[in-house]
């Protein structure tokens, strides 16, 4: 692999408790790729994406050792400067949760944490940043309703726009479509392919079609291991690890 | 369904029916016998003049220095509660979400603190009271009863600020937020629904509760010129004109006990109007 690597983790281990959630993961994410990270429920997925941008915290049974270096910084070792960091990437998670406020302020809160404070300019990069998440078209008379109304599908895309507009240089999706129906689920893989020529994009799936259709890298994982990582051809087409044929022929999931 | 499950199932039918009408009968009792003994009494007199000298012998006058001072009290106490109320709140949820074990015992201390009779707080502010050089006021008598309603503001609105889903929390640090904007931008809004009847329920406690404010308010015929004047309150006035062998004066107990019901009826309406508009923003999850 010779992509420049924008996320380098070394020997992260995650316990809750006694239980080990991740045992010495060592992975290496390219820069402007699709990287999926896939593998059966449980097999602490979720876990590694929190560690990115150390959502880890909000769960006080979790200890994090290791390294995860993002733009040579370590976040697991940040202080104050974690709020920062956070925002170079934008997350969206299994289902959406949009603020408890307008549509149109949801995407205005973000860009007000970046620093803009210019009226004109946020609302130009509000329907700048809704019109990337393929929003735009449909609620551009509905900017003052409260998020509450949009439909699931219609949310998790304001809860992209929304982390879109934090300018992140990656962004973190945990199974971003499983609560979704086909449709907006396409619309949702649909950006992600046309963003994926600004942004990092990192998703966590179990669902081996949207892997195999969107993905360039693939880090596929077991029960905590990451067992097998490289290309998507590589990874679905000739995988070297007997866990990882088992995995793809659908012996379990 | 069996036999057995179906006399169950109508056993408890029966059960849940007959305690609902039962609560309900009572409530109906109180207030029809306050509406149908103080509606006699009530009079325009009573309501805009504070009492002559012989009032509580039945002579004219009215308890407005009762009725402006609860209000002036128990507003004065909420605002403080709340405003001591909410961050802490805000702070055991988002600053302490790391330890368990702390929160827990802040809940258990709050809830301890929560089952204290008034009287006890009345006790304390009175011994405060001495210690600040402080005369029966309705200074003394609006931080009495905020200390004693602040143990239900802060876990009535805790309880609230709790049902918010981690989710969210997480939301909104993912953009970059801190704990303080996460706590007062975030949570705090979608909570505000649940907060303002967090607030009503304390303003309910504290215009009602005459124990507290017994040796800190204190008691008088007059409105008070200022915070270090002592002031009357309606529970205590309610005591007063029942505790007179006038029967014209027991009615007059019951009109003032009928004000200090539509008093919260008021503020119970308007908050939850104010709540529906906020209701609206927050996210159904």
């Amino acid at each position: 692999m010779d992509d420049p690597i924008i996320v380098g983790i070394r020997n992260l281990n995650v316990t809750a408790g006694k239980n080990p959630i991740l045992k010495d993961i060592n992975i290496s994410i390219p820069r402007n790729k699709i990287t999926v990270i896939m593998g059966p429920s449980g097999c602490g997925k979720t876990t590694l994406l929190k560690c990115m941008n150390r959502l880890t915290d909000l769960y006080p049974e979790l200890k994090v050792t290791g390294e995860v270096m993002i733009d040579n910084k370590n976040v697991l070792e940040a202080h104050e400067d974690i709020y920062k960091i956070r925002q170079q990437m934008g997350l969206l998670s299994q289902r959406p949760y949009p603020l408890p406020m307008t549509i149109y302020n949801n995407i205005a809160y973000a860009i007000r944490l970046r620093g803009v404070h210019n009226r004109r300019e946020i609302h130009r990069l509000v329907v700048h940043y809704l019109q990337q998440a393929n929003l735009w078209d449909e609620i551009r008379t509905r900017l003052k309703e409260p998020a509450s109304r949009l439909s699931i599908g219609q949310q998790q895309r304001l809860c992209l726009a929304r982390g879109l507009a934090v300018n992140p240089e990656i962004i973190l999706a945990d199974e971003p479509t499983s609560a979704l129906d086909p449709i907006s689920s396409q619309a949702i893989e649909q950006t992600f392919l046309k963003l994926k020529n600004n942004y990092t994009i990192i998703l966590v799936t179990h669902i081996l079609r949207q892997a195999r259709r969107i993905a360039d890298h693939v880090v596929f994982m077991y029960m905590g291991d990451v067992i097998e990582q490289g290309s998507v051809r590589e990874v679905f087409e000739n995988p070297k690890m007997e866990k990882t044929k088992l995995y793809l022929g659908g012996t379990f999931n | 369904m069996t036999r057995g499950q179906k006399i169950e199932e109508r056993f408890f039918k029966v059960l849940m029916f007959l305690s609902t009408f039962f609560i309900l009968a009572i409530l109906a009792i109180i207030i029809y016998s306050i509406f149908e003994k103080g509606i006699r009494s009530i009079s325009w007199e009573m309501l805009t003049e504070i009492p002559s000298g012989g009032y509580y012998y039945g002579k004219g006058g009215g308890i407005l220095n009762a009725i402006l001072g609860s209000l002036a009290l128990a507003s004065g106490a909420t605002v403080i509660a709340f405003f001591v109320g909410l961050p802490v709140a805000l702070y055991i949820n988002v600053f302490l979400i790391r330890h368990k074990k702390i929160v827990g015992m802040v809940r258990f201390l709050l809830d301890l603190v929560w089952g204290i009779p008034s009287i006890v707080y009345g006790a304390f502010g009175f011994t405060l009271m001495i210690f600040l050089g402080l005369q029966t006021s309705l200074l003394a008598g609006t931080i009495t009863v905020a200390l004693f309603i602040l143990p239900i503001m802060i876990r009535s609105i805790d309880e609230i600020v709790r049902t918010a889903p981690i989710g969210l929390q997480e939301a909104s640090y993912s953009l970059g937020s801190n704990k303080s904007e996460t706590a007062f931008r975030i949570l705090t809004r979608q909570s505000v629904s649940g907060i303002i009847t967090a607030i009503l329920l304390s303003f309910g406690r504290a215009i009602g509760d005459a124990a507290s404010v017994l040796f800190t308010a204190g008691y008088t015929d007059h409105l008070p010129n200022g915070l270090l004047e002592p002031v009357a309150t309606l529970p205590l006035s309610i005591f007063f004109q029942l505790a007179s062998p006038v029967p014209e004066v027991q009615n007059r107990a019951y009109a003032s006990a009928l004000v200090l019901t539509l008093i919260i009826l008021l503020v119970s309406l308007f908050s939850r109007g104010l709540g529906k508009r906020y209701h609206k923003t927050k996210i159904n999850f």
